[in-house]
């Protein structure tokens, strides 16, 4: 922060005075424009409102950055805040808007994509017009009906094919008999009276194009056309059943009739704190959540301590400068830190495996006993608490070991002259300043364990089971993992958004608090500003 | 006065002797923690080579030692029935999707921190904290809408939707502009702005300054970045796992994963070999610039 600035006539001419430059920045950018239009009018016909909202943001931000000669320095970073806005700012909103509706199974359309579904529906009206019918079928078991009209006028009917008027002898359609109905058509036998009524298949079948003209077979001796079932009005916001005059109304995404009736599919609706509501009053979804964030504070306690145990021992042993084969020890103990996560717990997961694991089989021969890691809820998590210290020790090995050397030798010598033990030196010296430097790691060690997602799901996947769970709640399951079971796993309960975007909120307030709470505590803030 | 020198010399030797001993003591306990954290890396070498395949009967030297199972894992045997092992796809797309999120991540950070280091512009200091501030909330939490986002991107543009590598990497991009930002910024602002202005001098741009001049001398903070940012991406799990779908299209821990959900016990001796062969590149590039990494890892947390 030398007072260095450079002077902005030097930044204006770098960006203004080449002209052919220029010329190529506002072609490139009309050109992505024109992409980003036809991009924001296909979400718009899709109907994905927020995306629109938020590309549309982008888009102008991007053509501000681009055209105006003083956000030259932010052309710089214009990829990455594009980025930074849509992957990372947006899905925090997005977050916290599905928490507050009833998005999920049953509720995955927009209103606007439920409503022409709604309408699809059709039924056969018992009374009003309707036609004398012939059936035929052929040899591959397809039907095709003949109809008359009260008026007289002759149609061929075939399921999934337009209904085409016709008359006798017409190429493909036999002569009239008697009464005027062909004799057979091309292909098909006529059916006589008594076999047609009698056929079980009949009366289900749907002539003609559906959403189009449809006519299904009412009795023996007529057929009627299909009548859409349920029609939408727009102004009072209701569906009206056309059958049976049954009124629906919009009641959170579903319409609702006043008996109950529900009309499929519903859509995404705002629902307020109805999923907020849900975890207090529900006793099967409250259980379990109260069990998950007990555990969920537990955990990462007991992790972060025990790592930070370990890898400060371990720090202090080998520091000394008298120590053989340090580096060889070093080298060896920062083993589990270079292993890919994944990789390392599935390994501990097959030698924790209670019938044929290495751990197991060697405790049953020495001491012949050996815990259920996977169905004994403590057991299981003990299991993952060793797990995360063979995990985590290693990078807190490396920390305390840099936190050691920055402590000068000549505050032990003083402290040894005044008599001062092994024990008090660590306790009063080495700690404190040990962790003056590590304190903010420790933290922010804590809220990365309080989402250790990769252990939990990975070891165990958060069981085993909590009986009587209303959702896939498991004894070992932290936050972050019911959230996603909620989410992607839904097991036959349907895929629940809105339930896991409520979680994701608590998780959001906790993580958020703790890191607030870590920055106050380094007066990381008052650093930064004078650092920037 | 001998008598002295005599107290002197006992004691000068128990106490070199207390060293002595205490150096003992701590070789031992280095002993206990260097098995600890081997034996589980010992036990999975060893069950690599194990041809009898099943976590049951595996000891640390296998009895039925072999190839077998590298074997099955370089599709060298016909009758392996384990179907759906796609493991050199797997270790490519990962390798690919890694590679192409470090190349363009660090482009962008580089280049951002370029403008937060050499430029003044208002708001700057602003973004700087913002940066900071939006790492308290780690895209896993956003995981259904990040899902959400790319399903309906797939919805428009099927090349970046859901179960595609486009999408995925594009995901891992969102997260280019964080603390990377404020390590390569620290890093830029100890190189002396003289060189700049030597540059400015000739009528160089801000882009060849950057290109020409810093560029070059970045180059330890690059490989910081870079590894780090590449060793993250391949191990990911999470979001690969919900945004592929197909078992072609995996990344290598999703693979794995999959691979070893149901039977486990019976694919041991793969998982064992895969998982081996995967974790090599990452032990490699740690050891061998184990100190660079530390660096690395210290100064972007902890304040000197």
């Amino acid at each position: 922060m030398s007072g260095y600035v450079i002077e902005e006539k030097k930044t204006g001419r770098s960006s203004r005075g080449a002209p052919l430059s220029r010329i190529i920045t506002i072609i490139l950018m009309a050109l992505f424009d024109l992409g980003a239009i036809w991009f924001i009018q296909s979400a718009i016909t899709l109907g994905f409102t927020q995306l629109v909202i938020i590309i549309g943001f982008i888009t102008i931000m991007l053509n501000l950055i681009f055209l105006l000669p003083k956000a030259y320095p932010y052309r710089w970073m214009a990829v990455g805040l594009s980025f930074l806005i849509l992957f990372t700012i947006y899905p925090i909103i997005f977050t916290i808007y599905v928490a507050f509706t009833n998005y999920g199974d049953g509720h995955l359309l927009t209103k606007e994509q439920a409503i022409p579904l709604i309408q699809k529906a059709t039924f056969l009206p018992e009374e009003g017009r309707s036609y004398s019918w012939t059936a035929y079928k052929n040899e591959a078991g397809d039907y095709a009906l003949w109809l008359v009209s009260p008026e007289g006028q002759t149609y061929i009917a075939r399921p999934g094919e337009e209904i085409v008027p016709a008359q006798p002898g017409d190429p493909g359609i036999g002569e009239a008999d008697s009464n005027g109905i062909p004799v057979s058509l091309d292909g098909y036998q006529r059916l006589n009276g008594l076999v047609a009524a009698t056929d079980q298949n009949l009366p289900n079948i749907k002539f003609g194009v559906e959403g189009d003209q449809t006519i299904q077979i009412r009795s023996p001796s007529e057929a009627a056309e299909l009548q859409i079932r349920y029609l939408y009005d727009e102004e009072t916001d209701t569906v009206i059943d056309q059958s049976t005059g049954t009124v629906f109304y919009n009641v959170n995404g579903t319409f609702t009739s006043r008996t109950g009736e529900t009309i499929k599919p519903g859509f995404r609706a705002v629902v307020g704190l109805q999923n907020f509501k849900d975890f207090t009053t529900s006793p099967a979804l409250r259980g379990p959540l109260v069990r998950i964030m007990v555990w969920n504070f537990i955990f990462p306690t007991i992790s972060v301590l025990s790592t930070f145990a370990l890898g400060l021992t371990i720090a202090i042993l080998y520091n000394d400068k008298d120590m053989p084969f340090k580096k060889v020890i070093r080298s060896f103990l920062l083993i589990p830190y270079t292993i890919p996560g994944l990789i390392s717990i599935i390994m501990w997961r097959g030698m924790m495996n209670p019938e044929f694991g290495v751990i197991n089989r060697a405790l049953e021969n020495l001491i012949g006993w050996a815990p259920a890691w996977t169905t004994e809820p403590t057991a299981a998590q003990a299991a993952i608490l060793i797990v995360n210290l063979w995990l985590g020790y290693p990078y807190f090995m490396l920390i305390s070991s840099g936190a050691l050397q920055a402590i000068p030798t000549d505050v032990y010598e003083a402290a040894m002259i005044d008599g001062s033990s092994g024990w008090q030196s660590f306790r009063r010296i080495t700690l404190p300043l040990v962790l003056v430097a590590v304190g903010p790691l420790l933290i922010a060690s804590y809220v990365y364990n309080f989402n250790n997602f990769n252990l939990i799901y990975l070891f165990i996947q958060g069981g085993p089971p909590i009986v009587g769970a209303a959702t896939q709640a498991g004894h070992t399951d932290i936050l972050i993992s019911y959230v996603y079971k909620l989410a992607f796993e839904s097991g036959g309960r349907g895929v629940q958004y809105g339930l896991a975007s409520a979680i994701s909120i608590i998780v959001f307030l906790i993580v958020g608090a703790l890191t607030l709470f870590q920055y106050r505590f380094t007066n990381m803030w008052e650093e930064v500003s004078q650092n920037v | 006065m001998s008598s002295v020198t005599q107290t002197y010399q006992t004691l000068r030797s128990s106490q070199r002797f207390r060293k002595r001993f205490s150096i003992g003591v701590r070789l031992a306990i280095a002993l206990v923690l260097i098995f600890f954290s081997i034996f589980p890396v010992l036990w999975i070498v060893s069950a690599s080579f194990d041809n009898s395949q099943s976590l049951a009967t595996q000891t640390l030297i296998p009895a039925n030692a072999g190839l077998n199972n590298y074997r099955d894992l370089f599709g060298l045997n016909p009758d392996y029935e384990f179907g759906n092992l796609y493991y050199w796809k797997w270790v490519w797309n990962s390798i690919k999707v890694a590679a192409i999120t470090t190349i363009l991540s660090i482009s962008i950070t580089t280049m951002a921190a370029y403008a937060f280091s050499r430029l003044r512009f208002t708001g700057r200091v602003t973004m700087l904290k913002g940066i900071l501030l939006i790492q308290v909330f780690p895209n896993l939490l956003a995981l259904v809408a990040i899902y959400l986002l790319v399903f309906q991107f797939g919805q428009i543009i099927p090349a970046i939707g859901l179960n595609t590598h486009a999408g995925l990497i594009l995901v891992y991009l969102g997260g280019s502009m964080g603390l990377n930002i404020w390590l390569m910024k620290g890093f830029m602002d100890t190189i002396p702005r003289a060189i700049d202005e030597s540059g400015m001098m000739d009528g160089a741009t801000h882009f060849q300054i950057f290109s020409r001049l810093l560029l070059p001398l970045l180059r330890p903070m690059l490989v910081v970045i870079g590894i780090l940012s590449f060793i993250g991406t391949y191990g990911d799990f999470i979001l690969a796992r919900i945004l592929l779908n197909d078992v072609d299209k995996y990344t290598l821990m999703v693979g794995l994963q999959i691979f070893t959900a149901g039977q486990f016990d019976k694919k041991w001796g793969v998982f064992a070999a895969g998982a081996l062969i995967g974790a090599l590149p990452i032990l490699i590039i740690y050891l061998a610039l184990q100190d660079q990494i530390a660096g690395g890892l210290t100064s972007g947390a902890v304040k000197e």
